[in-house]
C-alpha cells in the first residue's frame, strides 16, 4: 500500500475513493461491479487491505446484497461502505430505507450514470432526485454530498463516515462518471487506525455487538406496528433532519460578492461552469458561482440570500432539471430561475453554458 | 410442596434466555419450540454476549421480543447479507439468522444460496412450514403439489404453479457448507435431534467451519386450518414424504 504521506499522487476519482477508505478507518466495503465505478472494488482488491487495516473487502452476488450487508455492518457498528452507478443504487433504495428507518451509519458511493433503466454508461446527474428524496419508501432523508474532483471523492470519504455517525444516518456521495474517471493530482489523507471492537462497543452503545450484563439488548429494526410509537420514531427522525439541516449545509461560493447573474452547479457540472464563468468575466459580465457540496441539507438560505441581489439564476446540471426545483423553492419568485443541462450522458461545453446564460437572461442587450 | 420447591429438585426450567413474555405465535406453531432450542443452545454454549440473531420478514419478525440476545431484522430475505456482514466484522461472533421458507427459499433465494456458496460462518435456521403464515396463509415456494392455500385455492398444480423447491438439497451441493440438515419439532424425540443439530450448526459458526442450514419441517396449524394435533399428523403424513427428515451433509471443511 502506498503512503504517500503529503505526496501528490495522479489518480482517478474512483481510486481515490478506495485508497481513502483504507486510509480513514474503514472496516469493510462491500460492493457489485458495475460501470463506471468498478475501479472502486479493484482497487480494493488490489490493495488487499486485509493484510495490512484489517478492512473485510468482498463482491457481493448483487447491489440488493451489498446494501444489506451495510445495514448489517452499520448496525453492528462498523464503518462500512458501498458503491455502485445509477441502476445499481436504485436496487439498493429498499435497503436504504431500512438504513434510514433502523438510524443505521454507513456510506453509499453512487457514481452516476445516464438514465432512465439501464441507460447508458456516460456520466449523468440524474439521480439527484432519489439521493435528496430519500429513493426508497417513508418520510426520510440521506445526507449527500457531491464531489467536484478527484481531491474531494477522496476529502469526502471520511467526512461522510464522521457526519453518518454523528447522527445515525446513511451518507451518499453523489458523484458522477466525470469524477469517478478523470485523473487529478489528489493528496490521500493521511492514515487513520480502524477503531477497535472496545472503541465501536463504547461509541456505538446501540449496535449489535453483543448483549453483555452493563446493558439492555440492541435490537436494530425499522418495524414497529403500533402507529403512535411509529409516529414518533418519525417525529425522531424529523427533528434530526432538522439539526442536520441547521448544522451541517456546505457549500462553496466563487465571484458572488459583485456578481449580477448567478450558477449554481454541482460536482463535475460546476467545473465547466468555473471555465464558462471565468470567460464570461473576461467578456465583462459579471456571473459568480454557488456550488452546494451538501445536496441534502441544501443550502436554501444562502441561494435566497443571493437571490434578492441578482437579475437571474441558472442552474446548470448535467439532467433535465432536477436541482433546479430546489433552487427556485429557496428563490421562491424573488429573481427568475432557469435550468440548462443535458441528458443521455452528454456532458455539456462551457460555451453550451455560456450560450444558455445569454440566451436566458438577455446578458448582451442588458449590458449595452 | 415449599420443600420440594428447591434449586436442586428442578428438572426442567425455561431457559434464561427466553423472555418471560407472550408470545404472538398460534398454539401448535413449531416457531415457539424452536425458539426455546435456540435460548437454551446459546445458554448452553455461553455465548450470550456474543450472540447476534438475525431476524426475518414473516411470523418470526418480532425474534428479538423473546430471545434476550442482540437483534438485527433483515428487510425480506436479506437476512443471510446482513449475517455475512456482521460475522466478517465480529469474527468470533456466533451469528444466525432464522428466516421462513417465502424469505429464505423465495425472495431471498440469491441472498441464501450466495452467502451457503462462499461458504459464509454463519448458521441459518430454516422454518419450512410450506406456507406464508404471517401474511395469511398463501403458496409458498414450498408448498407440496396438490396443498391448498390462499393463492392456489384449487390445490398446487405444476402447470400453474410450478414445483415446490427443495433448497436444503441445494444447500447441501455447495462447497461452502459444511453441515445441512432437516429436522423437525413434532415430538420429543425431534426436538432432541433438533436442538443437538442447532448446537452443531451454532459451534460451526463460533469455530468458523463454513456455513450450516438447519432446516425445521415446521407447522403452520392456523394457515393449514387444522388443530394442533391434526397439523402434527398431517406434517408426518405429507411433508416428511417429500421433505426426507435427516442430515443431508456432515462433512466440515
Amino acid at each position: 500500500m502506498k503512503d504517500s504521506g503529503n505526496e501528490i499522487v495522479l489518480m482517478k476519482g474512483n481510486e481515490a475513493i478506495a485508497h481513502a477508505a483504507i486510509r480513514c478507518g474503514c472496516d469493510g466495503y462491500f460492493g457489485y461491479p458495475i460501470t463506471p465505478q468498478s475501479e472502486i472494488l479493484e482497487t480494493l482488491a488490489l490493495e488487499k487491505p486485509w493484510e495490512t487495516t484489517g478492512m473485510v473487502v468482498l463482491q457481493a452476488e448483487s447491489e440488493v446484497a451489498s446494501i444489506n450487508m451495510i445495514y448489517g455492518g452499520g448496525a453492528a457498528g462498523k464503518r462500512v461502505m458501498t458503491s455502485s452507478s445509477s441502476p445499481g443504487v436504485a436496487l439498493m433504495q429498499e435497503g436504504i430505507a431500512y438504513m434510514a428507518g433502523a438510524e443505521i451509519p454507513g456510506l453509499i458511493v453512487n457514481v452516476q450514470r445516464g438514465g432512465p433503466g439501464l441507460g447508458t454508461i456516460q456520466p449523468s446527474q440524474g439521480d439527484y432526485f432519489h439521493a435528496t428524496r430519500g429513493g426508497g419508501n417513508g418520510d426520510y432523508y440521506v445526507i449527500v454530498l457531491a464531489p467536484s474532483s478527484v481531491q474531494e471523492m477522496a476529502d469526502f470519504v471520511d467526512l461522510s463516515f464522521e457526519l453518518a455517525f454523528k447522527y445515525r444516518i446513511p451518507a451518499m456521495i453523489l458523484s458522477d462518471g466525470v469524477v469517478g474517471q478523470v485523473m487529478e493530482k489528489v493528496v490521500l489523507p493521511p492514515f487513520k487506525p480502524r477503531r477497535t471492537e472496545e472503541e465501536v462497543i463504547k461509541e456505538c452503545p446501540w449496535a449489535t455487538t453483543g448483549h453483555t450484563a452493563d446493558r439492555p439488548i440492541n435490537v436494530i429494526t425499522s418495524l414497529e406496528l403500533r402507529p403512535e410509537a411509529m409516529e414518533r420514531h418519525n417525529l425522531h427522525l424529523q427533528e434530526k433532519y432538522a439539526v442536520i439541516r441547521a448544522s451541517e449545509v456546505r457549500y462553496e461560493e466563487m465571484l458572488t460578492e459583485d456578481a449580477d447573474y448567478l450558477i449554481v452547479a454541482f460536482g463535475s457540472a460546476a467545473r465547466i461552469a468555473q471555465k464558462a464563468i471565468g470567460d464570461l468575466r473576461k467578456s465583462g459580465v459579471k456571473v459568480g458561482l454557488l456550488r452546494p457540496i451538501t445536496l441534502w441539507p441544501f443550502p436554501t438560505e444562502r441561494i435566497a440570500k443571493l437571490a434578492e441581489k441578482v437579475r437571474g439564476i441558472l442552474t446548470f446540471e448535467i439532467n433535465a432539471g432536477q436541482m433546479v426545483e430546489d433552487v427556485r423553492l429557496a428563490v421562491n419568485g424573488r429573481t427568475p430561475v432557469t435550468h440548462y443541462g443535458k441528458m443521455g450522458g452528454i456532458v455539456p461545453t462551457p460555451d453550451e453554458l455560456i450560450a444558455a446564460l445569454k440566451g436566458d437572461f438577455e446578458v448582451e442587450k442588458q449590458r449595452g | 410442596m415449599d420443600n420440594i420447591k428447591k434449586p436442586e429438585n428442578i428438572v426442567y426450567q425455561k431457559p434464561r434466555l427466553l423472555n418471560d413474555t407472550d408470545m404472538h405465535y398460534c398454539p401448535g406453531c413449531s416457531h415457539g419450540v424452536v425458539h426455546k432450542l435456540i435460548a437454551e443452545v446459546i445458554e448452553e454454549m455461553g455465548m450470550a454476549d456474543k450472540a447476534v440473531g438475525v431476524s426475518p420478514v414473516g411470523c418470526a419478525v418480532f425474534a428479538y421480543k423473546y430471545i434476550d440476545i442482540d437483534w438485527q431484522e433483515a428487510a425480506h430475505g436479506r437476512a443471510p447479507a446482513i449475517a455475512t456482514a456482521v460475522k466478517r466484522l465480529w469474527p468470533d461472533r456466533l451469528v444466525f439468522t432464522y428466516q421462513g421458507d417465502g424469505d429464505l427459499a423465495c425472495i431471498g433465494t440469491a441472498e441464501t444460496i450466495h452467502a451457503l456458496n462462499r461458504g459464509e460462518n454463519i448458521a441459518i435456521i430454516f422454518i419450512n412450514n410450506a406456507i406464508y403464515g404471517m401474511t395469511g396463509g398463501q403458496m409458498a415456494p414450498t408448498t407440496l403439489m396438490g396443498m391448498k392455500t390462499a393463492t392456489c385455492p384449487y390445490g398446487r398444480q405444476a402447470d400453474l404453479h410450478g414445483y415446490p423447491l427443495k433448497i436444503t438439497e441445494i444447500a447441501a451441493q455447495l462447497e461452502g457448507t459444511c453441515y445441512v440438515t432437516r429436522q423437525s419439532v413434532h415430538s420429543v424425540a425431534a426436538i432432541r435431534k433438533a436442538k443437538r443439530a442447532i448446537r452443531q450448526a451454532f459451534e460451526n459458526s463460533v469455530n468458523r467451519r463454513g456455513s450450516s442450514l438447519v432446516e425445521i419441517v415446521s407447522t403452520c396449524s392456523s394457515g393449514w386450518k387444522k388443530t394442533p394435533i391434526e397439523a402434527n399428523e398431517w406434517m408426518e403424513e405429507h411433508m416428511f414424504d417429500f421433505y426426507h427428515v435427516g442430515d443431508l451433509k456432515t462433512s466440515e471443511k
